[in-house]
């Protein structure tokens, strides 16, 4: 006992007043963390509770910004298990930056084609029924670099290439409780959605949606939302494009036709080989991506691994992913992992023998209205070069004889 | 008023293809609650009347028939003179595009082969469907360091410069709430709704 206990405080001094000292932050932690793993963590006691987690300082996990004040953020598509996103490794785009908001000053004003024009609180929104829902949020832009040619895309690892979809438990309010609450006329057929950031910006929206599963989120993943994804509410759009999902949201005006702003005239929408372009292309189609094996793995030698991804479709559940490790040859079903929610991320899984050679791994989703995804030939016929949203063609990876894993744009 | 229908054809139409639902009866009907139990009440009473001040203040969007346009002009030369101080930076001085998006285009696309051809640039001159976009989109977002800081005034002089730049309105027109509403833009037609149902179909 005695051995043991000297065995114990003799290389603990140093280290415990490290951890005192780091325990007053977070960051202090972590750093301690890093710089004091004892050689046998049961020799020592640890580090005590705190306020707020962190991540082991082990873990490397991050979005990736761009440059400068950046208007966007990818998620670690590859870094992560499961469906669920962490809240901090959420994506994010926004059009004028983060705005800081009091939610004590905050207010939603419903109007426009109502019987009772209505400001709400945000307390006002928490005392209404509450409904969660896991479901996924993708910018309508995301996934591009596979569909044009570009000469820099074969080392795009899932996050550059995908990260801007991510899966969350979203709370709030359902639309639909609002809308009836307000009193809709019956001529209305369309809302605006407003935001109280620095673009004020604003999405036209099929009155169905709203009447069907459209949220008034104030809580993602069990806590408050965060600033970067419109603290303190923002409307939930489960299946609809990233933009039309509008955070900060301040106004909510009912009408009988869309607004026609620049958010749905000169963006977001979709100009055809026919001369026409597409607009109001609301619903996000299947799509998946394995994410691992990808860039940047290289894969340590022949034999067994198991191949992962993560299959969504605007439209519903995902039926069924197919696999192929071969180019495309052959195909098989990939197991699903429970939970399969509809308009949810979807994990899926195949057990794989890599013989060692050189090969090219794809997935195709398919959902429960028998929408497969198509090879990017099959969009491009239909969609032409210049589109510039819903790139959701199959993607796939390149395995080299060395294990080394690169994006193959050209091969699906 | 022609430009209204036109723009209520095309909600109908779009109304359509995202599925047929009579939402007339939605909004008085007794909300169910999950698990059998009792219904909910048609209304909570939660939240307060709305005061016609604070739907003025809020209420800024501006729609292909007028709606949302203040009182005020502004000309081609004045709105110039703006552009120049305000705009061009990021714009370009003519409208060509720098930092941000180009905003003229008075030639390439009028065909409207964007989708054919991603080289082609698109514009207010040969993309934007409705001039009253213009006005909202410039009274809500810009200039990007001072978003909301013009006045009305400042608004349509800019308003006037970019459709004159893109030949749509003559270098001597002045642009207000009743003249923005009547221009009809190169790209107006070619707008079609969303024919993606699911199924099998790849659109």
């Amino acid at each position: 006992m005695l051995s043991r206990m000297s065995r114990t405080i003799r290389p603990g001094i140093s280290r415990r007043r490290a951890l005192v000292a780091g325990a007053s932050g977070v960051i202090g932690a972590a750093a301690a963390l890093t710089a004091q793993t004892p050689p046998d963590t049961t020799k020592i006691p640890g580090t005590g509770a705190t306020e707020i987690g962190a991540r082991s300082p082990f873990e490397k996990a991050k979005r990736r910004p761009g440059p400068g004040r950046s208007t966007s953020s990818t998620t670690p598509l590859q870094e992560l298990h499961g469906i669920i996103t962490p809240a901090d490794l959420h994506f994010e785009r926004h059009h004028a930056g983060i705005p800081s908001i009091d939610p004590a000053h905050y207010s939603l004003l419903v109007h426009g084609m109502v019987a009772r024009p209505t400001v709400f609180t945000l307390a006002d929104l928490k005392r209404f029924p509450a409904r969660s829902m896991i479901r996924f949020l993708e910018c309508s832009g995301n996934g591009g670099r596979n569909y044009r040619p570009d000469p820099e895309a074969h080392t795009l690892s899932p996050q550059q290439l995908d990260g801007l979809t991510s899966c969350s438990e979203w709370t709030g309010v359902p639309l639909a409780t609002l809308l009836r609450e307000v009193g809709v006329s019956p001529n209305a057929s369309w809302f605006l959605a407003e935001s109280m950031d620095a673009a004020v910006l604003a999405r036209s929206i099929p009155m169905e949606k709203g009447f069907d599963d459209a949220l008034v989120a104030y809580a993602q993943n069990g806590e408050a939302l965060r600033p970067g994804q419109g603290y303190p509410v923002r409307l939930f759009l489960p299946g609809y494009e990233g933009s039309t999902n509008v955070k900060w949201l301040r106004r909510i005006e009912v009408a009988a036709a869309p607004f026609m702003l620049r958010e749905e005239t000169s963006k977001y929408t979709d100009p055809l080989p026919d001369g026409t372009a597409r607009q109001f292309s609301l619903v996000m189609d299947a799509k998946s991506i394995v994410t691992e094996p990808a860039f940047p793995d290289r894969l340590a030698g022949a034999g067994w691994r198991e191949i992962r991804g993560l299959a969504w479709s605007g439209r519903g559940r995902i039926a069924h992913v197919d696999v192929s490790t071969d180019g495309g040859r052959s195909w098989q079903r990939a197991q699903l992992e429970d939970p399969v929610l509809p308009k949810c991320h979807t994990r899926f899984r195949l057990p794989w023998h890599w013989s060692g050679g050189e090969t090219v791994i794809m997935s195709r989703a398919t959902d429960e209205t028998g929408y497969a995804q198509p090879t990017r030939a099959e969009l491009l016929a239909v969609r032409g070069p210049g589109t510039q949203y819903h790139f959701n063609n199959i993607r796939a990876w390149r395995v080299a004889a060395d294990g080394t894993v690169t994006l193959a744009t050209g091969a699906a | 008023m022609r430009r209204t229908c036109r723009a209520l054809t095309l909600a109908a139409l779009v109304v359509a293809a995202v599925g047929e639902r009579d939402v007339s009866s939605a909004p008085t009907a007794a909300q169910s609650a999950p698990g059998g139990t009792a219904p909910l009440p048609e209304r909570f009473g939660l939240g307060r009347p709305a005061t016609p001040d604070e739907i003025r203040r809020l209420d800024i969007d501006v729609t292909p028939d007028g709606h949302g346009l203040p009182d005020g002009r502004g000309s081609v030369a004045e709105g110039a003179a703006l552009y120049a101080a305000k705009c061009a930076a990021c714009h370009g001085r003519q409208g060509e595009g720098a930092t941000s998006d180009r905003l003229v285009a008075t030639d390439a696309g009028r065909d409207f082969a964007f989708g054919r051809d991603p080289s082609l640039a698109r514009a207010i001159g040969n993309y934007w469907p409705y001039a009253t976009t213009l006005f909202d989109y410039v009274a809500r977002s810009m200039p990007l360091a001072q978003p909301g800081s013009l006045t009305p005034n400042e608004v349509y002089g800019v308003v006037a410069f970019l459709l004159a730049q893109n030949r749509i309105v003559a270098g001597d027109a002045v642009i207000d709430r009743t003249v923005l509403p009547k221009i009809v833009m190169p790209a107006r037609d070619r707008f079609v709704p969303d024919n993606r149902t699911g199924g099998a179909a790849i659109r």
